[in-house]
This record gives C-alpha cells, sequence and structure tokens, in this order.
C-alpha cells in the first residue's frame, strides 16, 4: 500500500513538542503564579487553566477520531486508520486526565470524588467507549477488519457523546443544582489561552507521532509477497 | 428481511431451553441484588427500577452473543452472504427477534420484581411500553457488536465492554421513565424521558442497520 | 465466453501468504479441477472466486463479473459449496433449504432436492443429528438449489460413501452438459481428471 510509504511527518512533532512545553510551562507559571485567586473557589480554581484547556483539546481529538473514521470509511486509505489509531489512543488519555482533574477539583470543593457533573460524566463514558475500542483493535489481527470495526465503532461512540450528554444532564437536573466547575472570567483569559495551544501543540504532536507507529506497523501488515 | 426474522424466531423457538437459563440468570441476579442491598424495603423499592434494567442488561449479554452462536459454529452467515442475502435484511431480522427476546426477558421479570421488591404498579401498559422501548435500545448496537464479537477470540468480555458505555443513554432514560411508572410521575417527567429513549432508538437503529454490512464483510 | 478470469491473485493470513499470484482462466461451461497438497491454496482460491473473501492483490472475474467490484452480481451467478456447511444445526434439512430458496426468491421443489440427494427420509430431522457425509449431501442440494452458472465445490468427495461419490460425479456432468462452469478443488486427482477439462495445480499459493 504505496499511500503509507508516504506517511511521514518529519520533524514537525518534535517543534510541536517543544513549543507546546513550553507554551504549558508558561501558562501554568501565569496561571499558578501571576493570576489572582478566584472570588468564590480560591486556590482550587487555579486548576481551571489546566482542566479547561485539555476538555477543548480532549473535544478536538474526539472529533479528529471521527473525522478519521469517516474518511477511512468512505476512501478505504489506511493513512486515515493510522489516524484514527492515534486519535484513539491520545483521546483516551485526556479523558483519563480530565477525570482526574475532575477529581482533584471536586473533592476539596465539594468533599467528594465525583460529582456526576454532566460534561465530566459525558467524558467518563466516552472514555470507557474509546477503551472499549482499543481493546476491540488488539484483539482483531486482520488489519482490513480491524480498520472497519474500529472506524464504526468510532462512529457509533462518538454520535452517542452528544446524547450521553443530555441524558445525563437532564438525570442530574432532579438533583440539587451545582455550579459548573468550568467557569472562568475575563481577567483570567491569559493563561488559559496560552495553555489552549500549549496542549493544542501537544495533543497534534502526540497523534502525529502515534499515527506514524502505526502506519508503521500497517505498512508491515499490508506488505505483498516477496515475489509476485 | 422477514425470512431472515422468520427463521431467527424459528432458531429461538428451537433453543428455547437457553432462553428458560437466561430467565433464570436474570431473576438469580434481582435476587442478589437485594441481598445486597439488605432487607430494607423502602430501599428496595425506590432502586427496583434500577435491579430489573440491571438484570436485564447482563442477561442481555448472554442473549446477544448466543444469537450469533448459530451463526458462527457452521459459517451459515457467510453462506447467507453469499446466496446474495441482502445484509441489511439479515440485521433487522436479527435485531427484531433479539428485541422481542429481550423484551420478553423483561416482562417476565417484572413479577420477579414485583415480589421481592414490593415495586407493584397498577400502569402495566406504561411499564411494558418503557420495557419495549428500552430493550430496543438495547438490541440495536447489540446486535451489531454482537456480529463483531462473535467472530474474534475474547468475545464474552468484549461484547460488554463495547456495549455497556454505548447504552447508558438508554439506560438512565429506561430506569428513570420505569421508575416513575412504579413509584409515581407528580410532575409529569415520564414524557421526556420515553422522548429520549424514542430518539435512541430511532438514532440507534438506522445508524447499525447501515453499518452492518461492512461489520460483516471480509 | 470465459467464465473464470484470475490475474496474479494473492491472499494473506497474517504473515503467511495462501495465495501468492495465481492466474488461470477457463471457458463456460468447462470443468476445471484445482489439486494440491493440504495447504497449498485451493480453498482460499475458491473462497476468493465466491467472494467470501477479498484478494489482496491482483484481479479476478466470474461470470463476466470483477470479485472486488462487482460483488452481488458474481454472488448472483457462483454458488459454492464450502468446508463449511453454512448449515443452522437447530433446523431440519427441509427448514435450512426452505431459508436459502425463500432468500433466493425461488419456488423450486425442495422435496425434489432432498430426494436427489438421498435426504428425503430424514429430512424433518434436525442437522445437529446428521452425519458428516449426510450434512455434505445438504449442502450439495443448497448449491443446487441456486441454480448458478459458477459452480464451485471445495472437497465434494470428502466425507462421502461411494454412492455420493457417485452423486457428485453425476451433477458435475449434468452441470457441464446444461453449461455451467465447475470448478472442483480436490485430493481424488485420478477420479476427477477423467471429468475435467482443466488442471490448475498449486503448491504453496503458487501455480506449478
Amino acid at each position: 500500500m504505496n499511500e503509507l510509504a508516504n506517511f511521514r511527518t518529519g520533524r514537525l512533532p518534535y517543534y510541536l513538542l517543544i513549543t507546546g512545553v513550553l507554551f504549558l510551562l508558561a501558562g501554568s507559571y501565569a496561571g499558578l503564579f501571576v493570576a489572582p485567586p478566584e472570588q468564590y473557589m480560591g486556590q482550587v480554581q487555579r486548576i481551571m487553566y489546566v482542566h479547561v484547556p485539555t476538555a477543548w483539546n480532549w473535544m478536538l481529538g474526539v472529533i479528529f477520531a471521527l473525522v478519521s473514521a469517516i474518511v477511512f470509511l468512505i476512501n478505504g486509505n489506511y493513512k486515515w486508520d493510522a489516524r484514527l489509531e492515534g486519535a484513539l489512543e491520545v483521546s483516551t488519555l485526556f479523558a483519563f486526565l480530565l477525570c482526574c482533574q475532575g477529581s482533584i477539583w471536586a473533592k476539596p470543593t465539594w468533599g467528594v470524588w465525583w460529582d456526576w457533573d454532566p460534561r465530566l460524566t459525558s467524558v467518563a463514558v466516552l472514555l470507557f467507549a474509546f477503551l472499549g475500542i482499543v481493546a476491540l483493535r488488539n484483539f482483531v489481527d486482520d488489519p482490513a477488519r480491524r480498520a472497519v470495526w474500529s472506524a464504526v465503532a468510532t462512529i457509533i461512540a462518538s454520535v452517542d457523546l452528544p446524547i450521553v450528554y443530555y441524558s445525563v444532564k437532564w438525570w442530574n437536573s432532579l438533583h440539587q443544582q451545582q455550579s459548573s466547575p468550568a467557569t472562568v472570567s475575563n481577567q483570567y483569559y491569559f493563561p488559559l489561552r496560552v495553555n489552549a495551544f500549549g496542549m493544542l501543540f501537544l495533543l497534534s504532536a502526540f497523534i502525529m507521532l502515534r499515527s506514524r507507529v502505526a502506519s508503521m506497523r500497517l505498512r508491515d501488515e499490508l506488505a505483498g509477497p516477496e515475489t509476485i | 428481511m422477514l425470512t431472515a426474522l422468520h427463521k431467527e424466531l424459528l432458531l429461538q423457538w428451537r433453543s428455547r431451553a437457553q432462553f428458560l437459563a437466561v430467565l433464570v440468570f436474570g431473576a438469580a441476579a434481582l435476587l442478589l441484588f437485594s441481598f445486597a442491598i439488605g432487607p430494607d424495603a423502602q430501599a428496595l423499592r425506590t432502586f427496583s427500577a434500577g435491579f430489573l434494567w440491571l438484570g436485564l442488561l447482563l442477561s442481555s449479554t448472554l442473549t446477544l452473543a448466543e444469537s450469533f452462536h448459530a451463526e458462527m459454529e457452521n459459517q451459515a452467515l457467510e453462506g447467507l452472504l453469499l446466496l446474495p442475502a441482502n445484509p441489511r435484511a439479515i440485521y433487522y431480522g436479527k435485531a427484531i427477534a433479539n428485541w422481542l427476546q429481550l423484551a420478553l426477558i423483561g416482562v417476565s421479570l417484572v413479577p420477579v420484581m414485583v415480589v421481592l421488591y414490593d415495586a407493584g404498579t397498577t400502569r402495566i401498559a406504561s411499564l411494558i411500553g418503557v420495557i419495549l422501548l428500552g430493550t430496543a435500545g438495547l438490541s440495536a448496537p447489540g446486535t451489531l457488536y454482537g456480529a463483531m464479537t462473535a467472530q474474534i477470540r475474547s468475545r464474552q468480555t468484549l461484547l460488554p465492554l463495547l456495549l455497556f458505555p454505548l447504552i447508558v443513554p438508554a439506560l438512565l432514560a429506561s430506569v428513570k421513565a420505569t421508575s416513575l411508572v412504579i413509584l409515581g410521575d407528580p410532575m409529569g417527567q415520564s414524557r421526556s424521558w420515553i422522548l429520549l429513549l424514542a430518539a435512541f432508538d430511532a438514532i440507534y437503529w438506522s445508524l447499525c442497520g447501515m453499518m452492518f454490512g461492512r461489520v460483516v464483510d471480509e | 465466453m470465459l467464465a473464470i478470469e484470475v490475474e496474479n491473485v494473492a491472499r494473506r493470513y497474517g504473515r503467511r501468504w495462501a495465495l501468492a499470484g495465481v492466474s488461470f482462466r477457463a471457458e463456460a461451461g468447462s470443468v476445471v479441477m484445482i489439486a494440491g497438497r493440504n495447504g497449498s491454496g485451493k480453498s482460499t482460491l475458491l473462497r476468493v472466486l465466491s467472494t467470501a473473501i477479498r484478494p489482496d492483490a491482483g484481479t479476478a472475474r466470474v461470470a463476466g463479473f470483477d470479485v472486488v467490484r462487482e460483488r452481488e452480481d458474481v454472488r448472483k451467478a457462483t454458488a459454492i459449496l464450502s468446508h463449511a456447511s453454512y448449515l443452522y444445526d437447530a433446523l431440519s434439512a427441509r427448514e435450512n433449504l426452505a431459508v436459502a430458496a425463500r432468500i433466493l426468491g425461488k419456488k423450486a421443489s425442495v422435496d425434489g432436492l432432498l430426494d436427489r440427494v438421498g435426504l428425503l427420509a430424514r429430512s424433518d430431522d434436525a442437522v445437529a443429528t446428521y452425519s458428516a457425509g449426510m450434512r455434505k449431501r445438504l449442502s450439495f442440494a443448497r448449491v443446487l438449489l441456486q441454480d448458478a452458472k459458477v459452480v464451485l465445490l471445495d472437497e465434494p468427495y470428502g466425507q462421502l460413501d461411494p454412492e455420493g461419490f457417485a452423486l457428485v460425479d453425476e451433477v458435475v456432468a449434468e452441470l457441464k452438459s446444461r453449461g455451467v462452469t465447475v470448478v472442483l478443488a480436490t485430493h481424488q486427482v485420478e477420479h476427477v481428471s477423467e471429468l475435467a477439462d482443466q488442471v490448475v495445480m498449486l503448491e504453496s499459493g503458487r501455480l506449478v
């Protein structure tokens, strides 16, 4: 499959990694030390400077996975399967981070590790869904089947995301109203933006690198017979 | 598609002993839940809807896996596809048959629920309606993933792993709606939950039908 | 008219190439024998021709249609007797054939076919109670039901008794007289070479 031979990412991911880390350092410094503490929540609120960018980028990761899945099903080009593999695993990582950050925020604020916030709960559900798809990929040896099945499963899981969000929101609204942990007011935008971009660079770099590994394996699996 | 459905029903009828076993499994699950909670009659009644649907969900993994067993033992599914048979017709035939079987299990578990949790209700029609909608939500993606996992090893673990996160909205809505039927619905909330279930069913019955052809392709 | 055109077809399973570049052609109405040891790729070749699996490289046309791009058409024109019986164990012979007949939209006489393959007496028993030879006969009946232009038989003589052998020979001769192309993969080389117009020998996925 010649298309995979052209799957080169060059040095770009490494530049992105470095830039991303630098941005994150800058943004986190600003968020931790420079920005003033929030009025009601105090120092704990600072986690938002990491949590919100992680959330935005997780969403981007999921969208990229969905797009890769759809494109693969349409044109059958294995480059997109490699990208899907990268996007799935990196999104799973980000989802896991989100859940951790959410717990870290929830414990001091509400006294519990988990508060069934609709957004966070949707992330948890999708975390499990993507873990399932990653497991599926590991159990299927035939590359063609693996690609088609994980693309189908990704589409189904992604379509589910808004439905899960709304159902949990309604379900939760029957209990006490809790203020959303993701409100950030104007003055604090700088660290947020910087971190958001930093994470974006990291997200892209991770996906690129992981996809490249996937494409190398695919190239090996799809290679032609020795003499044909 | 009717042929496919007829074949499915015939197969199910022939393996009705299996159905009974799944039913007993479901009932046993409900029994275990009551032990897990303890003899708190009030709590049991409050959460009875949740137990019913959890029991049904666990039973569904058995049913769905079983529904592809007959297809795989002699590669009968491949045989059908090569006739050629329309994959979509095969899918809907199977999904409907699975739906009916799950609904039957659900309805059969209601008396168990009534007895164990003192969760009776006179609104039988509503209860059956919710069970029908909820099991439809389980059957559509369940049949699709059942087809996938039947063809690989470790199928028992993979099917629940893939299915459970997906049907969270259907589970939530079914439990809530059932709960409202049993415990009363002073604020008329059940309508929104039923609508959610219906929307979930509509989306997944169409989406999974479209995808089935690619999933059983080789 | 060429019923079968295979051009450099290759197919892998994991790292092993079951077929590694096979080409041959067959005229309509001819009988082709595919011979070779166990594991030489005979079944894989038949499966590719039936569109059960796709080739990883190369092209193939059956009954004038491409096996990858025009699969529906190939399937309509082809019937395969595979290693797997394609049967539902819980259903009876009659029911199994009835399902296939209904999907095909044929009102063909299921009884007639069952009688032809010698299963009429046990036609209402569940297939689970059948011996291997009886299952083969039922699968054979299923193939005949499809009334295909190209019939692919993977080891049709396997598990059959002498009457079964005669049945297969009889059917192959009859199909040939009706202009149906028959591809037979078999170990029974001496026996079939009398019937065959063409022989394709496979070894480790290649022609010899």
